[in-house]
């Protein structure tokens, strides 16, 4: 880091700075984000990513549809977004301009890798004239760098080919921005040399790119003013840097080892949840099994075998995978197994926007099984909150013996965060009686095993797995008897079972706990929130609050069964405002369940809300 | 359950309380005598079996058996053992499928099954109709097969339920029927003690939807002349008063011969073991109508890495290269730092 300290004198201090990385998908922008972030996070920043792709691996080459941005925002203070506008937006191409340009908030600095602008790549942006010459950019501070000559140039003394030297130009990117925001560049240069160790010209290309792109910075008159973001003052501990998809994955090993059950996980690859998938394969020494199964039928299948022969059974997958297991969701809710199921909710409907975020699954979690189905549906709110999330829906599934829908989306799923290491060992531990005694007798007075005679308080049913003696029962989606879990069609059971299903999921609310009131209390509007738009939400309140104008906010982790002091809540505001990446689903429940007069606050275009959305929405109805 | 502790059991203990509700006369109660009969043979005990039916007739089955069991949804059973058998390598996982059930709606858990080779032992009711929705075609009905939902007769060609489980590369494969409960009992104790993926078709009569479908084969007046046993390492004759038998022709196929034509060295002799599935594929297409005799018994019995046992070897080899788990060490997996 010493190289940092030698610049700091000359740079002018930032509390916070938010940059974009954008470029076509084949040049390596997410990987450059990642690095700038990593290095951040390890500097002491308090950071929000926000990574943006396109579904097609590689869209057609130079053209806007394949455009792959980072966005990532760094600062000293506590932060939860990834930002409203860019500071600095990296270009690497036309189409990234004509992408991103929007975003760059005006007088922002704009940093073109010149090179990629010629004919070919204008026209394939469609660019009718070249924008860095005809106005477009007028406005913002421009910095035309050609990129792609340069990393040639620095490349070619290692020996390193013309076209593998062209794919380093994003190291030079990096070295650029990291003299430029006054980054350590040791970290990213180890990091180059175990990443790439496999092959020495790889190594030598981007080590030799990313020192050009620093001492560029430092060598010519153009970059002007340095800048530097200091550490945040986090509370004190150890931090790791975590995207949502892994904490989740982490969340349910923890679960695991709190209830001490061994977790099988049933999954078909679906964007973007199958990074849950990949993370837990790497764990089977926690005793994690994982199967990739022919199809999202089978990956539920596969989770509730396993939960119904004694594992925590887990499936993932994102909202078209829902849909598909609906039915085997329904038999667990049936059969009263513990289940996870998780959704990284997509644009949607049908395959949609597969790498864009959405929180359009809620009425597909609450409601979307045949008959009635109640299960409790957890939110999650943050990457870093993934980790408790996963462990409270286990803990919920396994105390209630229910299947528990756990919903996320791909900004948190993709998203990263600093991350205060938990201490693990002062989590309760979860609970897991199985059965092992017989519980009742025959009309004959022999000892039987009734496996729906429910415990008083939660209602469960006993969990007898295969294996011990004495309590071989048979399960299945048909009605069940009261209590012997007979096959019954009788109108009385039926209502009578139907009610105790639903009492029982009703029930959990009783473990939540008084609903925090964030904000000012005493506030006449009331942000109700759920979900990835926390983020947004947090800093909303914030703005909204240092302007003078008081506000409210409630935010759910529970969205169903709803907290039980909700309704009473909510009561108390003259104005209730709901933002939510759908065309407000959770407000209509609002409504529904408590007759308040809540306002919805739609988006839904595959993009996290601005907090400027939210607070714009909070101040415009203060003055009506 | 270990492999070499025997558990005395007695029929009587491997039925359940509840009363059987299949219709009178149906196939399903033979076969579930012989199920309920060798299961004491079998040497397990009834608290580490576990039946994952389907949906359909025959997947009431488990309600009917005092162990443990899932009767679930349609189609799904294998992929619900796979669970089952994957997390508990240690218990029996049976699967009861039918027709419909294992070759319509649940085609490709079935298939996928047996290529990962689940140690499941999953017998499928062939009754070549739908029963339980009360009488349309099914994907082993033949062309031409009038029922409710075609009327001018069924226009699909059938499933062979051999040839699909061949060609998902099973390794064990066999046929039976439920009028034989000692070939039944045979059949499934072979079965059950594959390690894998052992898939039995049962021939299965519909008395009441599609009654006497197999008749021109297991009716026992033309038994002998229609319904070959397959018996590894002998000869594949068969025949009341003409002796025949099965050789291949020179252009690879299948024929029926009288042995005395071709002499006995011309016959082919079974191979369960061969490492190529062609014969045993040809044997189960011997029958592509039912005017041909149709070989019974076990096709293919070959030895693959099962499933659940790769999955718990995987998971053995992790813990002693990475140990313990250790959640302190995962949650600074990824590198981590201080904030004083």
């Amino acid at each position: 880091m010493t190289d940092t300290i030698d610049h700091a004198e000359t740079a002018e201090v930032l509390d916070r700075l938010v940059i974009r990385f954008a470029g076509d998908s084949g040049d390596g922008m997410q990987l450059t984000g990642d690095r700038f972030t990593s290095v951040s996070a390890s500097f002491g920043n308090d950071l929000s990513t926000f990574p943006d792709f396109p579904a097609e691996i590689r869209a057609p080459a130079g053209t806007v549809n394949g455009v792959s941005s980072f966005q990532v925002q760094i600062s000293d203070h506590d932060i939860t977004t990834p930002g409203d506008e860019p500071n600095v937006l990296i270009a690497m191409n036309p189409a990234a301009l004509k992408a991103d340009l929007h975003r760059l908030e005006q007088g922002g600095t704009l940093i073109v890798n010149t090179d990629a602008f010629d004919e070919r790549n204008l026209e394939k942006a469609e660019y009718y004239s070249n924008p860095l010459e005809d106005g477009t950019v007028t406005g913002y501070r421009v910095l035309r760098v050609p990129m792609t000559t340069m990393t040639k140039d620095a490349c070619a003394p290692h020996g390193v080919k013309q076209r593998d030297a062209e794919r380093s130009k994003n190291f030079f990117a990096l070295g650029l921005v990291s003299f430029m925001y006054s980054r350590p560049i040791e970290p990213t240069l180890e990091w180059i040399s175990e990443k790439f160790a496999k092959n020495e010209q790889v190594v030598a290309a981007n080590t030799a790119a990313f020192k050009a792109g620093f001492n560029f910075g430092e060598t010519t008159e153009m970059v002007g003013q340095r800048y530097e973001v200091k550490p945040a003052t986090l509370p004190a501990g150890e931090y790791t840097s975590i995207t949502g998809n892994t904490a989740l994955a982490w969340g349910l090993i923890a679960a695991g080892q709190l209830a001490d059950l061994p977790v099988t996980l049933g999954s078909y690859p679906i964007t973007p949840a199958s990074d849950i998938l990949h993370e837990l394969s790497k764990h089977k020494n926690f005793g994690v099994r994982t199967v990739q199964a022919e199809d999202e039928i089978a990956a539920v299948g596969v989770a509730l075998g396993a939960s119904f022969a004694g594992h925590l059974g887990v499936t993932t997958t994102s909202g078209p995978g829902v849909a598909l297991k609906s039915e085997t969701i329904s038999l667990a809710v049936s059969i009263e197994l513990p289940m996870i199921i998780i959704d990284i909710q997509r644009g949607g409907p049908s395959t949609g926007l597969p790498t864009k975020t959405e929180a359009s699954d809620l009425n597909l979690a609450i409601y979307g099984r045949h008959g009635e189905a109640q299960l409790p549906v957890v939110a999650t709110k943050s990457p870093a909150d993934c980790f408790d999330a996963a462990i409270e829906a286990a803990r919920i599934a396994l105390k209630y013996r229910t299947p528990v829908i756990l919903l996320s989306d791909g900004y948190i799923a993709n998203g990263s965060e600093p991350w205060k290491l938990p201490d693990i060992s002062t989590y309760e531990k979860i609970a897991v009686p199985f059965a092992t005694e017989t519980n009742g007798t025959d009309s004959e007075g022999r000892d039987v095993f009734h496996p729906y005679l429910r415990d008083p308080d939660t209602l469960a049913r006993p969990w007898a797995i295969p294996g011990t003696p004495g309590l071989m029962h048979r399960v299945g989606g048909l009605e069940k008897q009261d209590v012997t879990g007979n096959v019954n069609y009788t109108p009385d059971n039926h209502a009578r079972m139907g009610e105790l299903r639903a009492d029982k999921v009703a029930g959990v609310a009783r473990d939540y706990g008084a609903t925090e009131i964030m904000g000012d209390e005493d506030a006449d509007v009331c942000i109700v929130g759920w979900g990835s738009t926390w983020a947004a939400i947090d800093s909303a309140v914030q703005r909204t609050r240092r302007t003078g104008t008081k506000v409210a906010w409630v935010h759910i982790r529970h969205v169903f069964p709803l907290p039980s002091d909700l309704g009473d809540i909510l009561r108390r505001y003259k104005r209730v405002i709901v933002p939510e990446l759908n065309r407000g689903q959770l407000c209509n429940m609002l409504r529904a369940s408590y007759l308040v007069d809540a306002q919805p606050l739609s988006k839904v275009a595959g993009l996290p809300f601005s907090a400027r959305e939210i607070q714009h929405a909070i101040m415009e109805g203060g003055q009506s | 359950m270990s492999d070499t502790a025997v558990t005395l059991t007695t029929k009587k203990d491997w039925a359940s309380d509840q009363e059987v509700r299949w219709c009178p006369g149906c196939g399903d109660y033979g076969i579930l005598q012989a199920v309920q009969q060798v299961m004491p043979e079998l040497g397990v005990a009834p608290e580490n079996t576990v039946f994952v039916s389907g949906i359909g007739c025959s997947s009431r089955f488990p309600y009917y058996m005092n162990t443990y069991g899932m009767h679930s949804i349609h189609g799904r059973a294998p992929a619900i053992a796979t669970g089952v058998a994957t997390a508990r390598p240690d218990l029996d996982v049976w699967v009861i499928t039918g027709d419909g059930d294992g070759l319509s709606i649940g085609g490709n858990h079935l298939i996928h099954a047996l290529r990962r080779n689940v140690n499941l032992t999953i017998l499928m009711f062939n009754n070549r109709i739908y029963g339980l929705t009360k009488g349309q075609y099914s994907p082993t009905s033949y062309v031409g097969k009038v029922t409710k939902s075609t009327p001018f007769g069924s226009i699909d060609p059938p499933f062979n339920p051999l040839s699909v489980a061949l060609g998902a590369e099973a390794s064990f494969v066999a046929r039976t029927h439920d009028l034989d409960r000692q070939h039944m009992m045979e059949t499934f104790k072979a079965a059950h003690a594959h390690r894998g993926a052992s898939f039995v078709e049962i021939y299965q009569n519909c008395n009441v939807f599609n009654d006497g479908q197999f008749n021109d084969i297991t009716k026992r007046s033309v038994r002998d002349d229609m319904m070959i046993n397959l018996v590894h390492g002998e000869p594949i004759t068969f025949g009341s008063e003409v002796a025949k038998g099965v050789s291949m022709g020179d252009d690879g196929t299948l024929r029926i011969v009288n042995v005395d034509d071709v002499g006995i060295d011309n016959i082919l002799v079974h191979d369960k073991h061969h490492h190529s599935p062609s014969l045993a594929f040809a044997l189960a297409r011997l029958n592509q109508d039912d005017s041909s005799p149709t070989p019974f018994g076990v096709f293919r019995a070959v030895e693959r890495p099962e499933y659940s046992s790769e999955v718990s070897a995987q998971l053995a080899r992790a813990s002693e290269k990475s140990g313990a788990p250790d959640m302190d060490a995962l949650l600074r997996s990824n590198g981590t730092w201080v904030v004083d």
